[in-house]
């Protein structure tokens, strides 16, 4: 039982926002689609509740073909970056309009009202007015709404977004329990952060100019990105990419660094490649390449430290928080045996053991 | 630039009550010339009260602020010398490019030559050169914060620029260009830059020394490494850093601590003065929890709740006596499977009383 696309394709102003889209959403799944600004995610979102029909294509539910299906009787709902909510309701009728609505008796109401917002944390404040809470509060009245009507299918168009980063890491964490009690339905999580979908340990959907570029089990698609797209949408720092040649005994990074070919491209022609490498496979060493420091970024406990030499750019990932200043000389090592290899088309020639 | 003093500086919004509830408690700090500071805190933790009091948009009703050595309190915004950009950008929308970068110096009647120098400076270093001749009406919003940003830099006479999270409307690709010109910029002119705000990623990329603050009270000033290995206060183990530092409610012992039922050795902490309410805790960062399957050298046992990876590394949560902890584990170093011990890299165990830190060992 699932929620499938065909060649989903939807174009505005003549610009594809959806180009061929074909994929199985299973039931009790939890999907995160993942991509960069306008890559597609909020279109494919929003053709899956039916709030914009396809111009090809077609969208079908356990089978049924999904086309003439109108928006409120198709079991859907959906929680935004915004925090929407009724501002002259308290948190308990903001949960219950949508279910006064259907027609449950109040008797079913209260009951439902009362675990959603047991289940988001909320119970103790369903009286107070939304004016009166945080942000993250707001966002989970959002989120205990859409829980309480239980549909088939829950998308979440980046919903953590507007939050700061303790509120984030908080919500992900009960995000993740929330969603493995509801065995029935499809959630789906758009998000421009990979990270997220690999804590999730989610279904992945990559999305780049409208296109799919590759869907799987969210550490499958990062030990073995189809492509260059995936490779750089994918890694949070982007993933590393450089070009070189491949020859019987070492491999040649940008004319300027050799290295010893690794075992795991023994099954490669010789020739030109576009070699890429994780930032967490870059380190800091005595005797290295030699670059210049253009930027350490401190991202909660990590440090991206950006570097550059010769027009040539890389981002290595410390553990850690590291204090350098622009134009500090640093010395980095590649390993090897951590490199992958994309032909000249870009698709993925060798990727190392994960 | 100066070096500005703040001088049992307080703030309460409420004037005439005898029990007066600070928005800002008292304290004493001093904002040294040439380095760059970020102010850090949750919503509602002072810091915009803190930002309009050395503006001079809010009066102190404690204290004294101090522009190298001059008493500033009493002056208003326009007789303080500083230069200020806010979130959203402020800009001249019938002027071109240069005439907006140009207009603080214009206003002060500096030499047209010396005007060009110092614009074609800061236009160089904001890759705004190309554009210097646009209007800025029809710019993106992105280059518009950039001319805010522009003028800011522009001057060399201010005592201060101050910033109010300039970045925010600010494209995420974007940012990473404007945070390296910015730093940059202070590396060049040495300039004396207070940057107030919410994100920890901002703050810790930009800022030389950073002020955390949370309900009204500073409760640490230091580098980015410090906050990060000797958080002087629990707050700042929690708010800096991604999982938070871990905190465990612990006693004190013959030779050490004791959490839950496991003895742990410990002698970083002096004499502390403790009465029977003060409360306990011992903190340590994930990055410092290593695994292993063998209880020697002190490792206390532990249950293994959950490992999710995120690719480069592994966040596996943990049971300790029945209190959670939590080990960040790189990708490549195996987790072992049945007992599981953990143990603490030296140097990095901290203690707490109170939430104040009290040793380190």
């Amino acid at each position: 039982m699932a929620l499938t696309t065909s060649n989903l394709t939807r174009h505005v102003d003549g610009v594809p926002h959806l180009d061929n889209v074909s994929c199985t959403l299973k039931r009790g799944g939890f999907h995160v689609v993942v991509g960069q600004t306008l890559s597609g995610k909020t279109s494919l979102l929003r053709a899956l509740a039916g709030l914009d029909a396809p111009d090809a294509g077609s969208i079908a539910l356990d089978g049924r073909d999904q086309h003439r299906v109108p928006v409120w009787k198709r079991n859907v709902s959906m929680v935004y970056q915004q925090f929407i909510n009724y501002p002259h309701l308290s948190v308990y009728d903001n949960i219950a309009f949508p279910l006064r609505r259907r027609g449950m008796t109040a008797v079913e109401v209260d009951r439902k009202v009362r675990q959603a917002a047991h289940m988001v944390a909320l119970a103790p404040l369903l009286e107070r007015m939304p004016t009166a809470l945080s942000g993250g509060q707001q966002q989970r009245m959002a989120l205990a709404r859409s829980l309480a009507k239980d549909d088939d299918l829950l998308l979440l168009d980046e919903p953590l977004v507007n939050l700061d980063y303790k509120l984030r890491e908080q919500l992900r964490d009960e995000f993740l329990n929330l969603f493995a009690q509801r065995d029935h339905a499809i959630m789906v999580y758009a998000t421009t952060e990979p990270n997220e979908a690999l804590l999730f340990d989610a279904n992945v959907l990559v999305m780049h100019q409208g296109r799919l570029l590759q869907s799987g089990p969210a550490q499958q698609v990062y030990a073995n990105p189809a492509n260059v797209d995936v490779a750089r949408i994918f890694s949070d720092p982007p993933m590393n990419l450089m070009s070189g040649t491949l020859d019987a005994g070492e491999i040649l990074i940008n004319h300027a660094v050799r290295l010893p070919r690794p075992g795991h491209f023994n099954r490669l022609q010789n020739g030109n490649y576009t070699f890429g490498i994780h930032p967490c496979d870059l380190s800091l060493t005595s005797r290295g390449i030699g670059m210049r420091v253009d930027l350490a970024e401190i991202n909660g406990s990590e440090t991206y430290l950006h570097v550059s030499r010769d027009n040539a750019d890389l981002v290595l990932h410390l553990a850690g928080v590291h204090g350098y200043n622009p134009g500090d000389h640093v010395e980095t090592a590649i390993n090897g045996s951590r490199l992958f290899a994309f032909a000249a088309d870009g698709t993925l020639a060798a990727a190392p053991a994960p | 630039m100066a070096r500005i003093e703040l001088d049992n500086l307080a703030h309460s919004y409420q004037t005439g009550a005898a029990q007066r509830e600070y928005a800002l408690h008292p304290f004493s700090h001093t904002w040294e010339d040439g380095q760059t500071y970020a102010l850090l805190g949750p919503s509602g933790c002072g810091k915009t009260t803190l930002l309009n009091i050395m503006s001079g948009l809010v009066r102190p009703s404690e204290g004294t602020v101090r522009f190298n050595g001059l008493d500033v309190t009493a002056l208003p915004t326009a007789r303080r010398n500083i230069a200020q950009v806010f979130q959203f950008p402020v800009i001249y929308r019938t002027m071109t490019v240069f005439e907006n970068l140009a207009f603080p110096l214009r206003c002060r009647g500096l030499a047209e030559q010396d005007i060009r120098t110092r614009v074609n400076e800061v236009a160089d270093l904001l890759n705004l050169g190309s554009q210097l001749h646009r209007s800025a009406l029809h710019l993106t919003a992105d280059a518009k914060q950039l001319i805010s940003l522009g003028r800011g830099l522009v001057r060399n006479d201010v005592a201060a620029i101050l910033f109010d999270e300039p970045l925010t409307v600010i494209d995420p690709q974007l940012k990473f260009e404007l945070r390296r010109k910015l730093k940059e910029a202070n590396q060049r002119y040495c300039l004396t830059m207070i940057y107030v705000t919410h994100d920890q990623a901002e703050a810790m990329t930009l800022a030389n020394k950073v002020m955390v603050m949370n309900h009204g009270r500073v409760v640490q000033v230091g580098t980015p490494q410090e906050l990060f290995e000797q958080p002087q206060d629990s707050f700042v183990g929690y708010f800096i850093g991604s999982p938070a530092m871990n905190m465990l409610e612990c006693r004190l012992s013959e030779d050490g601590i004791r959490i839950g039922n496991q003895q742990l050795r410990f002698t970083g902490h002096k004499q502390v003065a403790a009465s029977e309410k003060t409360r306990f805790a011992f903190g340590v960062r994930p990055e410092y929890v290593t695994l292993s399957a063998s209880a020697n050298d002190g490792g206390l046992p532990v249950r293994l709740i959950d490992v999710k990876s995120v690719g480069a590394f592994r966040i596996v949560a943990l049971d300790l006596d029945g209190q959670r902890l939590r080990a960040k584990i790189a990708a490549d170093v195996p987790i072992p499977s049945g007992g599981v011990f953990v143990r603490f890299a030296e140097g990095r165990r901290l203690l707490y009383a109170d939430d104040r830190l009290v040793g380190c060992d």
